[in-house]
Protein backbone atom coordinates (compact mmCIF):
# COMPACT_ATOMS: atom_id res chain seq x y z
CA UNK A 1 0.00 0.00 0.00
CA UNK A 2 2.74 2.21 0.90
CA UNK A 3 4.67 3.71 -2.16
CA UNK A 4 8.24 3.67 0.03
CA UNK A 5 9.61 2.52 -2.98
CA UNK A 6 8.78 5.18 -5.80
CA UNK A 7 9.71 9.10 -4.93
CA UNK A 8 6.49 10.90 -4.69
CA UNK A 9 6.09 13.38 -6.84
CA UNK A 10 2.38 14.50 -7.96
CA UNK A 11 1.54 17.93 -6.32
CA UNK A 12 -2.13 17.03 -7.94
CA UNK A 13 -3.01 13.63 -6.12
CA UNK A 14 -2.52 14.21 -2.83
CA UNK A 15 -1.09 10.87 -1.17
CA UNK A 16 -3.40 8.80 1.20
CA UNK A 17 -1.01 7.22 3.04
CA UNK A 18 3.10 8.21 4.08
CA UNK A 19 4.72 8.60 1.11
CA UNK A 20 8.53 8.85 0.14
CA UNK A 21 9.79 12.47 -0.95
CA UNK A 22 12.42 13.76 -1.53
CA UNK A 23 14.45 15.91 0.36
CA UNK A 24 13.24 19.53 -1.66
CA UNK A 25 9.75 18.60 -0.87
CA UNK A 26 10.83 19.06 3.07
CA UNK A 27 9.68 23.01 4.29
CA UNK A 28 12.36 24.05 6.62
CA UNK A 29 9.30 26.89 8.09
CA UNK A 30 7.14 24.16 8.57
CA UNK A 31 9.63 21.76 10.22
CA UNK A 32 11.05 24.63 12.50
CA UNK A 33 7.63 25.14 13.85
CA UNK A 34 6.43 21.64 14.17
CA UNK A 35 10.22 20.83 15.96
CA UNK A 36 9.03 24.20 18.33
CA UNK A 37 5.43 22.79 18.95
CA UNK A 38 6.24 19.12 19.56
CA UNK A 39 8.46 20.63 22.14
CA UNK A 40 5.55 23.10 23.95
CA UNK A 41 3.11 20.27 23.83
CA UNK A 42 5.59 17.90 25.57
CA UNK A 43 6.29 20.88 27.99
CA UNK A 44 1.97 20.93 28.44
CA UNK A 45 2.76 17.51 30.14
CA UNK A 46 6.04 17.48 31.52
CA UNK A 47 5.84 19.98 34.14
CA UNK A 48 2.25 21.85 32.91
CA UNK A 49 -0.10 19.23 33.88
CA UNK A 50 1.92 17.53 36.18
CA UNK A 51 2.34 20.85 38.58
CA UNK A 52 -1.06 22.31 37.67
CA UNK A 53 -2.81 18.46 39.01
CA UNK A 54 0.32 18.08 42.00
CA UNK A 55 -0.75 21.42 43.42
CA UNK A 56 -4.40 20.54 43.97
CA UNK A 57 -4.16 17.17 45.25
CA UNK A 58 -3.46 16.79 49.84
CA UNK A 59 0.44 16.76 50.38
CA UNK A 60 0.50 13.57 51.02
CA UNK A 61 0.13 12.31 47.35
CA UNK A 62 1.64 14.86 45.10
CA UNK A 63 4.48 12.65 44.12
CA UNK A 64 2.50 10.37 43.34
CA UNK A 65 0.89 12.99 40.88
CA UNK A 66 3.39 14.18 39.44
CA UNK A 67 4.97 10.51 39.07
CA UNK A 68 1.59 9.28 37.23
CA UNK A 69 2.32 12.17 34.38
CA UNK A 70 5.71 11.55 34.28
CA UNK A 71 5.24 7.73 33.91
CA UNK A 72 2.36 7.50 31.51
CA UNK A 73 4.43 9.99 28.77
CA UNK A 74 7.33 6.71 29.18
CA UNK A 75 4.97 4.05 29.04
CA UNK A 76 2.82 5.77 26.03
CA UNK A 77 5.92 6.51 23.87
CA UNK A 78 7.10 2.99 23.92
CA UNK A 79 3.76 2.35 22.97
CA UNK A 80 3.74 4.81 20.28
CA UNK A 81 6.92 2.91 18.95
CA UNK A 82 5.64 -0.20 19.08
CA UNK A 83 1.87 0.42 17.56
CA UNK A 84 -0.06 3.55 18.58
CA UNK A 85 1.25 5.77 15.59
CA UNK A 86 0.80 2.95 13.01
CA UNK A 87 -2.93 2.42 14.63
CA UNK A 88 -3.71 5.93 15.01
CA UNK A 89 -2.00 7.59 11.96
CA UNK A 90 -1.86 4.92 8.86
CA UNK A 91 -4.92 4.18 6.62
CA UNK A 92 -6.55 0.84 7.51
CA UNK A 93 -8.57 -2.05 6.17
CA UNK A 94 -11.65 -0.41 7.55
CA UNK A 95 -12.83 2.99 8.11
CA UNK A 96 -14.13 1.23 11.65
CA UNK A 97 -11.12 -0.24 12.72
CA UNK A 98 -7.59 1.12 13.83
CA UNK A 99 -5.15 1.95 11.41
CA UNK A 100 -2.76 -0.99 9.57
CA UNK A 101 0.48 -1.88 10.85
CA UNK A 102 2.98 -0.77 8.24
CA UNK A 103 4.76 1.75 11.06
CA UNK A 104 5.07 -1.27 13.59
CA UNK A 105 8.23 -0.24 15.74
CA UNK A 106 8.39 2.54 13.47
CA UNK A 107 9.07 0.29 10.66
CA UNK A 108 9.38 2.33 7.38
CA UNK A 109 9.58 5.46 8.63
CA UNK A 110 12.73 6.48 7.31
CA UNK A 111 15.69 9.33 6.65
CA UNK A 112 18.01 8.14 3.83
CA UNK A 113 20.72 10.97 3.75
CA UNK A 114 22.40 9.62 0.42
CA UNK A 115 19.14 9.39 -1.27
CA UNK A 116 18.38 12.49 -0.24
CA UNK A 117 14.74 10.78 0.39
CA UNK A 118 12.63 10.49 3.78
CA UNK A 119 8.93 9.70 4.29
CA UNK A 120 6.34 12.19 5.33
CA UNK A 121 3.15 11.28 6.61
CA UNK A 122 -0.03 12.31 4.24
CA UNK A 123 -0.97 14.59 7.36
CA UNK A 124 1.73 16.80 6.90
CA UNK A 125 3.74 16.15 3.58
CA UNK A 126 5.95 19.47 3.87
CA UNK A 127 7.39 18.18 7.39
CA UNK A 128 9.79 14.65 8.02
CA UNK A 129 7.06 11.90 9.14
CA UNK A 130 9.66 11.70 12.12
CA UNK A 131 8.27 15.35 13.25
CA UNK A 132 4.60 14.45 12.77
CA UNK A 133 4.93 11.09 14.60
CA UNK A 134 6.88 12.88 17.62
CA UNK A 135 4.06 16.10 17.21
CA UNK A 136 1.53 13.51 17.58
CA UNK A 137 3.18 11.68 19.95
CA UNK A 138 2.51 14.48 22.69
CA UNK A 139 -1.04 14.27 22.19
CA UNK A 140 -1.44 10.32 23.32
CA UNK A 141 0.80 11.41 26.07
CA UNK A 142 -1.18 14.17 27.39
CA UNK A 143 -4.64 12.53 26.87
CA UNK A 144 -3.99 9.83 29.25
CA UNK A 145 -2.53 12.14 31.94
CA UNK A 146 -5.06 14.31 32.08
CA UNK A 147 -7.50 11.19 33.09
CA UNK A 148 -5.09 11.13 36.63
CA UNK A 149 -7.83 14.52 37.08
CA UNK A 150 -10.21 11.76 38.15
CA UNK A 151 -8.81 9.19 39.13
CA UNK A 152 -6.24 11.27 41.82
CA UNK A 153 -5.36 10.07 45.55
CA UNK A 154 -6.67 6.37 45.49
CA UNK A 155 -5.56 4.09 42.23
CA UNK A 156 -2.99 1.74 42.61
CA UNK A 157 0.08 2.87 40.57
CA UNK A 158 0.24 -0.88 39.08
CA UNK A 159 -3.02 -0.82 38.26
CA UNK A 160 -3.15 2.20 36.91
CA UNK A 161 0.07 1.79 34.29
CA UNK A 162 -1.93 -1.38 33.28
CA UNK A 163 -5.11 0.36 32.67
CA UNK A 164 -3.41 3.20 30.66
CA UNK A 165 -1.91 0.96 28.52
CA UNK A 166 -4.88 -0.86 27.64
CA UNK A 167 -6.83 2.04 27.14
CA UNK A 168 -4.21 3.89 25.18
CA UNK A 169 -4.64 1.14 22.67
CA UNK A 170 -8.10 0.54 22.43
CA UNK A 171 -9.32 3.38 23.03
CA UNK A 172 -7.16 6.12 22.32
CA UNK A 173 -5.35 4.83 19.13
CA UNK A 174 -9.12 4.01 17.49
CA UNK A 175 -10.99 7.17 18.39
CA UNK A 176 -7.66 9.24 16.89
CA UNK A 177 -7.92 7.20 13.97
CA UNK A 178 -11.47 7.52 13.24
CA UNK A 179 -11.26 11.54 13.75
CA UNK A 180 -8.13 12.34 12.42
CA UNK A 181 -6.97 10.13 9.82
CA UNK A 182 -8.93 10.94 6.64
CA UNK A 183 -10.02 7.20 5.57
CA UNK A 184 -11.30 6.49 9.50
CA UNK A 185 -15.33 6.95 9.26
CA UNK A 186 -15.66 9.82 11.68
CA UNK A 187 -13.55 11.99 9.38
CA UNK A 188 -15.59 10.99 6.30
CA UNK A 189 -18.50 11.77 7.72
CA UNK A 190 -16.54 15.16 8.49
CA UNK A 191 -16.98 15.66 11.92
CA UNK A 192 -14.47 18.75 12.52
CA UNK A 193 -11.46 18.04 15.55
CA UNK A 194 -8.88 20.64 14.66
CA UNK A 195 -6.62 20.16 17.57
CA UNK A 196 -8.31 17.32 19.47
CA UNK A 197 -11.50 18.49 21.11
CA UNK A 198 -13.26 15.23 20.66
CA UNK A 199 -10.15 12.78 20.64
CA UNK A 200 -8.16 14.32 23.76
CA UNK A 201 -10.67 16.51 25.93
CA UNK A 202 -14.29 14.69 25.42
CA UNK A 203 -12.13 11.21 25.35
CA UNK A 204 -10.37 11.81 28.69
CA UNK A 205 -12.89 13.39 30.22
CA UNK A 206 -14.86 10.70 29.88
CA UNK A 207 -12.56 7.70 30.88
CA UNK A 208 -12.00 10.12 34.05
CA UNK A 209 -16.01 9.84 34.87
CA UNK A 210 -15.29 6.37 34.22
CA UNK A 211 -12.58 5.53 36.21
CA UNK A 212 -14.57 7.79 39.32
CA UNK A 213 -17.56 6.00 39.77
CA UNK A 214 -15.69 2.89 39.22
CA UNK A 215 -12.95 3.58 42.11
CA UNK A 216 -15.96 5.61 44.06
CA UNK A 217 -15.24 8.14 46.22
CA UNK A 218 -11.79 9.23 48.36
CA UNK A 219 -12.34 8.29 51.86
CA UNK A 220 -13.73 10.85 53.69
CA UNK A 221 -15.15 12.60 50.77
CA UNK A 222 -17.32 15.46 50.66
CA UNK A 223 -17.01 15.22 54.46
CA UNK A 224 -13.30 15.59 55.60
CA UNK A 225 -11.75 18.61 54.17
CA UNK A 226 -9.16 18.10 51.17
CA UNK A 227 -7.88 21.68 50.38
CA UNK A 228 -5.36 21.30 47.53
CA UNK A 229 -1.72 22.13 49.54
CA UNK A 230 -0.01 24.30 47.25
CA UNK A 231 -1.84 26.25 44.94
CA UNK A 232 1.05 28.24 43.24
CA UNK A 233 2.56 25.05 41.62
CA UNK A 234 -1.31 25.04 40.17
CA UNK A 235 -1.18 28.15 38.79
CA UNK A 236 2.28 27.38 37.43
CA UNK A 237 0.93 24.59 35.98
CA UNK A 238 -1.85 26.01 34.40
CA UNK A 239 0.09 28.74 33.06
CA UNK A 240 2.58 26.30 31.83
CA UNK A 241 -0.52 24.52 29.73
CA UNK A 242 -1.12 27.63 28.55
CA UNK A 243 1.98 28.57 26.50
CA UNK A 244 2.11 24.80 25.78
CA UNK A 245 -0.97 25.02 24.43
CA UNK A 246 0.35 27.63 21.59
CA UNK A 247 1.85 24.31 19.94
CA UNK A 248 -1.38 22.17 20.69
CA UNK A 249 -3.49 24.74 18.62
CA UNK A 250 -1.52 26.61 16.55
CA UNK A 251 1.14 23.78 15.71
CA UNK A 252 -1.77 21.56 14.55
CA UNK A 253 -1.77 23.18 11.51
CA UNK A 254 0.67 21.22 10.64
CA UNK A 255 2.36 24.12 8.65
CA UNK A 256 4.31 27.84 10.11
CA UNK A 257 1.37 29.36 7.73
CA UNK A 258 -1.72 32.01 8.54
CA UNK A 259 -4.15 29.40 9.84
CA UNK A 260 -1.38 28.72 12.54
CA UNK A 261 -1.81 32.18 12.91
CA UNK A 262 -5.45 32.14 13.19
CA UNK A 263 -5.04 29.39 15.69
CA UNK A 264 -2.45 31.10 17.76
CA UNK A 265 -5.17 34.13 18.20
CA UNK A 266 -8.53 32.33 18.98
CA UNK A 267 -6.32 30.27 21.64
CA UNK A 268 -4.95 33.45 23.59
CA UNK A 269 -8.46 35.17 22.93
CA UNK A 270 -11.16 31.89 23.67
CA UNK A 271 -8.41 31.14 27.27
CA UNK A 272 -8.42 34.52 28.41
CA UNK A 273 -12.49 34.88 27.74
CA UNK A 274 -13.37 31.56 29.46
CA UNK A 275 -10.36 32.65 32.90
CA UNK A 276 -12.99 35.69 32.97
CA UNK A 277 -15.95 34.29 33.10
CA UNK A 278 -15.44 31.51 35.18
CA UNK A 279 -13.77 34.22 37.96
CA UNK A 280 -16.82 36.25 37.34
CA UNK A 281 -19.10 33.16 37.84
CA UNK A 282 -17.60 32.73 41.12
CA UNK A 283 -17.23 35.97 42.35
CA UNK A 284 -20.74 36.30 42.02
CA UNK A 285 -22.24 32.93 43.15
CA UNK A 286 -19.54 32.27 45.91
CA UNK A 287 -18.34 35.76 46.60
CA UNK A 288 -14.95 35.86 46.03
CA UNK A 289 -12.51 35.56 42.61
CA UNK A 290 -10.52 32.69 43.23
CA UNK A 291 -7.02 31.76 42.34
CA UNK A 292 -8.13 28.34 41.42
CA UNK A 293 -11.18 29.40 39.88
CA UNK A 294 -8.98 31.61 37.31
CA UNK A 295 -6.90 29.20 36.40
CA UNK A 296 -9.33 26.33 36.13
CA UNK A 297 -11.43 29.17 33.59
CA UNK A 298 -7.76 29.32 31.64
CA UNK A 299 -7.72 25.58 30.97
CA UNK A 300 -11.58 25.16 30.28
CA UNK A 301 -11.19 27.83 27.34
CA UNK A 302 -8.21 26.12 26.18
CA UNK A 303 -10.52 22.81 26.01
CA UNK A 304 -12.91 24.41 24.37
CA UNK A 305 -11.54 25.95 21.86
CA UNK A 306 -8.74 23.62 20.72
CA UNK A 307 -11.58 21.93 17.97
CA UNK A 308 -12.55 25.09 16.78
CA UNK A 309 -9.16 26.66 16.83
CA UNK A 310 -8.60 26.62 13.04
CA UNK A 311 -12.22 26.95 11.79
CA UNK A 312 -13.28 30.17 13.65
CA UNK A 313 -12.55 33.72 13.99
CA UNK A 314 -11.76 36.04 17.03
CA UNK A 315 -15.71 36.86 18.24
CA UNK A 316 -16.59 33.17 18.13
CA UNK A 317 -13.34 32.29 20.16
CA UNK A 318 -14.81 35.16 23.07
CA UNK A 319 -18.37 33.41 22.79
CA UNK A 320 -16.70 30.07 22.72
CA UNK A 321 -14.44 31.07 25.53
CA UNK A 322 -16.93 32.67 27.64
CA UNK A 323 -19.59 29.65 27.63
CA UNK A 324 -17.08 27.30 28.32
CA UNK A 325 -16.08 29.44 31.32
CA UNK A 326 -19.33 29.00 33.07
CA UNK A 327 -20.30 25.53 31.67
CA UNK A 328 -17.06 24.02 33.13
CA UNK A 329 -17.67 25.88 36.20
CA UNK A 330 -21.09 24.76 36.56
CA UNK A 331 -19.87 21.17 36.27
CA UNK A 332 -17.21 21.27 38.32
CA UNK A 333 -19.48 22.31 41.30
CA UNK A 334 -23.20 22.17 40.98
CA UNK A 335 -23.47 19.54 38.97
CA UNK A 336 -20.61 16.95 40.80
CA UNK A 337 -21.85 17.95 44.05
CA UNK A 338 -25.81 17.27 42.74
CA UNK A 339 -24.97 13.65 41.28
CA UNK A 340 -22.17 12.67 43.73
CA UNK A 341 -19.36 11.67 42.13
CA UNK A 342 -15.57 12.70 43.16
CA UNK A 343 -14.33 13.53 40.29
CA UNK A 344 -11.31 14.80 41.94
CA UNK A 345 -9.41 16.60 40.29
CA UNK A 346 -12.59 17.42 37.78
CA UNK A 347 -11.30 15.96 34.90
CA UNK A 348 -14.59 15.18 33.32
CA UNK A 349 -15.84 18.77 34.63
CA UNK A 350 -13.47 21.00 32.42
CA UNK A 351 -12.54 18.31 29.91
CA UNK A 352 -15.19 16.61 28.90
CA UNK A 353 -17.57 19.72 29.69
CA UNK A 354 -15.44 22.28 27.43
CA UNK A 355 -14.06 19.58 25.07
CA UNK A 356 -18.26 19.10 24.40
CA UNK A 357 -18.59 22.92 24.32
CA UNK A 358 -16.21 23.15 22.07
CA UNK A 359 -17.05 20.63 19.65
CA UNK A 360 -20.53 21.62 19.26
CA UNK A 361 -19.63 25.53 19.21
CA UNK A 362 -17.24 24.41 15.84
CA UNK A 363 -19.84 23.12 14.18
CA UNK A 364 -21.44 26.29 14.94
CA UNK A 365 -19.07 28.82 14.11
CA UNK A 366 -16.63 27.24 11.58
CA UNK A 367 -15.91 29.72 8.70
CA UNK A 368 -15.26 28.64 5.50
CA UNK A 369 -13.46 31.57 4.69
CA UNK A 370 -10.71 30.48 7.51
CA UNK A 371 -10.63 26.31 6.87
CA UNK A 372 -12.55 25.60 3.48
CA UNK A 373 -14.92 23.54 5.46
CA UNK A 374 -18.53 24.29 6.12
CA UNK A 375 -19.58 23.04 10.32
CA UNK A 376 -22.67 21.30 11.33
CA UNK A 377 -23.70 20.42 14.71
CA UNK A 378 -25.73 17.84 13.77
CA UNK A 379 -22.12 15.97 12.13
CA UNK A 380 -20.25 17.07 15.45
CA UNK A 381 -22.62 15.07 17.67
CA UNK A 382 -21.47 12.01 15.52
CA UNK A 383 -17.97 12.76 17.06
CA UNK A 384 -19.15 13.88 20.33
CA UNK A 385 -21.64 11.19 20.92
CA UNK A 386 -19.39 8.03 19.59
CA UNK A 387 -16.31 9.04 21.94
CA UNK A 388 -18.53 9.42 24.71
CA UNK A 389 -20.55 5.93 24.19
CA UNK A 390 -17.63 3.96 22.97
CA UNK A 391 -15.21 5.80 25.23
CA UNK A 392 -17.44 5.70 28.28
CA UNK A 393 -18.72 1.94 27.98
CA UNK A 394 -14.42 0.61 26.75
CA UNK A 395 -13.19 2.59 29.81
CA UNK A 396 -15.61 1.05 32.33
CA UNK A 397 -15.19 -2.47 31.19
CA UNK A 398 -11.42 -2.31 31.38
CA UNK A 399 -11.38 -0.64 34.93
CA UNK A 400 -13.82 -3.49 35.89
CA UNK A 401 -11.92 -6.10 34.93
CA UNK A 402 -8.72 -5.06 36.59
CA UNK A 403 -10.75 -3.96 39.39
CA UNK A 404 -12.11 -7.63 39.71
CA UNK A 405 -8.89 -9.07 39.01
CA UNK A 406 -5.65 -7.45 40.57
CA UNK A 407 -7.73 -4.70 42.12
CA UNK A 408 -8.05 -1.19 40.74
CA UNK A 409 -7.89 0.82 44.74
CA UNK A 410 -5.23 1.00 47.51
CA UNK A 411 -5.96 0.11 50.79
CA UNK A 412 -7.80 2.18 53.35
CA UNK A 413 -4.82 2.03 55.21
CA UNK A 414 -2.60 3.06 52.35
CA UNK A 415 -5.06 5.82 51.05
CA UNK A 416 -5.37 7.24 54.84
CA UNK A 417 -1.51 7.14 54.80
CA UNK A 418 -1.37 8.72 51.37
CA UNK A 419 0.18 7.69 47.54
CA UNK A 420 3.33 9.25 48.51
CA UNK A 421 4.79 6.51 51.18
CA UNK A 422 2.23 3.64 49.93
CA UNK A 423 2.89 3.36 46.42
CA UNK A 424 6.55 5.12 46.06
CA UNK A 425 8.19 5.00 49.55
CA UNK A 426 8.74 8.52 49.32
CA UNK A 427 7.53 11.91 50.59
CA UNK A 428 8.28 15.59 50.29
CA UNK A 429 9.62 17.57 53.04
CA UNK B 1 8.30 31.56 90.93
CA UNK B 2 5.69 31.90 87.50
CA UNK B 3 5.64 30.29 84.05
CA UNK B 4 3.00 33.28 82.16
CA UNK B 5 2.14 31.61 78.82
CA UNK B 6 0.72 33.93 76.35
CA UNK B 7 -1.61 33.62 73.08
CA UNK B 8 -0.91 36.60 70.75
CA UNK B 9 -1.48 37.75 67.38
CA UNK B 10 1.73 36.57 65.09
CA UNK B 11 2.00 40.08 63.70
CA UNK B 12 2.45 41.41 67.47
CA UNK B 13 5.32 38.92 68.05
CA UNK B 14 8.03 41.42 67.19
CA UNK B 15 6.17 44.60 69.53
CA UNK B 16 5.91 42.13 72.61
CA UNK B 17 9.48 41.34 72.41
CA UNK B 18 10.56 44.35 72.22
CA UNK B 19 8.22 45.29 75.13
CA UNK B 20 9.46 41.74 77.29
CA UNK B 21 13.08 43.55 76.78
CA UNK B 22 12.35 46.62 78.61
CA UNK B 23 10.78 45.09 81.65
CA UNK B 24 14.28 42.84 81.83
CA UNK B 25 12.72 39.46 80.91
CA UNK B 26 15.95 37.62 79.88
CA UNK B 27 14.29 35.37 77.67
CA UNK B 28 11.31 34.07 75.59
CA UNK B 29 10.13 30.64 74.38
CA UNK B 30 7.94 30.95 70.87
CA UNK B 31 5.80 28.52 69.51
CA UNK B 32 3.02 28.62 65.91
CA UNK B 33 0.00 27.03 67.47
CA UNK B 34 -3.66 27.15 65.96
CA UNK B 35 -6.50 27.43 68.49
CA UNK B 36 -10.07 28.90 68.70
CA UNK B 37 -11.90 31.61 71.33
CA UNK B 38 -14.12 33.80 70.40
CA UNK B 39 -12.51 35.08 67.32
CA UNK B 40 -14.44 32.78 64.08
CA UNK B 41 -12.60 30.78 61.99
CA UNK B 42 -13.13 31.55 57.91
CA UNK B 43 -14.10 29.85 54.98
CA UNK B 44 -12.14 28.17 52.11
CA UNK B 45 -13.87 27.40 48.46
CA UNK B 46 -12.02 25.28 46.40
CA UNK B 47 -13.92 24.80 42.95
CA UNK B 48 -17.20 25.38 45.29
CA UNK B 49 -16.51 22.81 47.87
CA UNK B 50 -16.41 24.88 51.03
CA UNK B 51 -14.57 24.04 54.31
CA UNK B 52 -14.63 26.01 57.24
CA UNK B 53 -11.24 26.61 59.06
CA UNK B 54 -12.62 26.67 62.67
CA UNK B 55 -8.82 26.78 63.83
CA UNK B 56 -6.87 30.62 63.52
CA UNK B 57 -3.00 30.75 63.76
CA UNK B 58 -1.77 32.16 66.70
CA UNK B 59 1.20 32.14 67.53
CA UNK B 60 2.36 31.56 71.94
CA UNK B 61 4.66 32.79 74.60
CA UNK B 62 6.20 30.98 77.55
CA UNK B 63 8.07 32.94 79.94
CA UNK B 64 9.35 31.94 83.09
CA UNK B 65 9.60 34.96 85.92
CA UNK B 66 10.63 35.19 89.53
CA UNK B 67 7.26 36.39 91.34
CA UNK B 68 8.52 39.90 91.58
CA UNK B 69 7.88 40.58 87.38
CA UNK B 70 4.90 38.98 86.99
CA UNK B 71 2.78 42.60 87.22
CA UNK B 72 5.23 44.20 84.99
CA UNK B 73 5.26 41.33 82.70
CA UNK B 74 1.43 41.44 82.10
CA UNK B 75 1.33 44.60 81.85
CA UNK B 76 4.25 44.67 79.23
CA UNK B 77 1.89 41.79 76.95
CA UNK B 78 -1.59 43.78 77.43
CA UNK B 79 0.35 47.13 76.12
CA UNK B 80 2.12 45.55 73.35
CA UNK B 81 -0.13 43.08 72.23
CA UNK B 82 -3.48 44.93 72.14
CA UNK B 83 -5.53 45.68 69.15
CA UNK B 84 -8.84 46.02 70.69
CA UNK B 85 -10.61 43.40 68.23
CA UNK B 86 -11.79 40.21 69.00
CA UNK B 87 -8.52 37.63 68.81
CA UNK B 88 -5.59 39.76 70.49
CA UNK B 89 -5.33 36.34 73.00
CA UNK B 90 -4.36 35.41 76.50
CA UNK B 91 -2.12 35.64 79.47
CA UNK B 92 -2.10 32.58 81.59
CA UNK B 93 0.14 32.78 84.71
CA UNK B 94 0.89 29.11 86.92
CA UNK B 95 3.29 28.36 89.40
CA UNK B 96 6.10 27.16 88.52
CA UNK B 97 8.52 24.79 90.78
CA UNK B 98 11.74 24.29 89.44
CA UNK B 99 14.02 25.67 87.18
CA UNK B 100 17.13 24.37 85.98
CA UNK B 101 20.10 25.97 83.85
CA UNK B 102 21.34 22.98 81.79
CA UNK B 103 24.84 23.89 80.89
CA UNK B 104 26.05 24.78 84.48
CA UNK B 105 23.42 22.81 86.75
CA UNK B 106 21.79 26.47 88.44
CA UNK B 107 18.64 26.21 90.00
CA UNK B 108 15.54 28.17 90.45
CA UNK B 109 15.88 31.90 90.21
CA UNK B 110 20.15 32.11 89.34
CA UNK B 111 18.63 29.55 86.56
CA UNK B 112 16.35 32.05 85.06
Amino acid sequence: MLPTSAVWADAAQPPTAPVLVGFDKISSGDTAWMLTSTALVLLMTLPGLALFYGGMVRKKNVLATLMQSFAITCIVTILWWFIGYSWAFTPGSSPYLVGGATRFLLGGMIYQHDAMTLTASHLGVTIPETVYCMFQLTFAIITPALIAGSFADRMKFSSMLIFISIWFLIVYCPIAHWVWEPSGWLAIKGVLDFAGGTVVHINAGIAGLASCLVLGKRLGYPKESMPPHNLTLTLIGASLLWVGWFGFNAGSAVAADGRAGMAMAVTQIATAAAALSWMFAEWISKGKPSVLGIASGAVAGLVAITPASGFVGPTPAVVIGAVAGVACFLAATSLKSALGYDDSLDAFGVHCIGGIVGALLTGVFASKEISGSEGSVLTQLWGVGTTLVYGFSVSFIILKVIDMTIGLRVTEEQEREGLDISQHGERVE
Amino acid sequence: MKLITAILKPFKLDDVRAALGEVGVQGVTVTEVRGFGRQRGHTEIYRGAEYVVEFVPKTKIEIAVEDSLVDQVIEAIIKSGHTGKVGDGKIFVADLVHVVRIRTGERDASAI
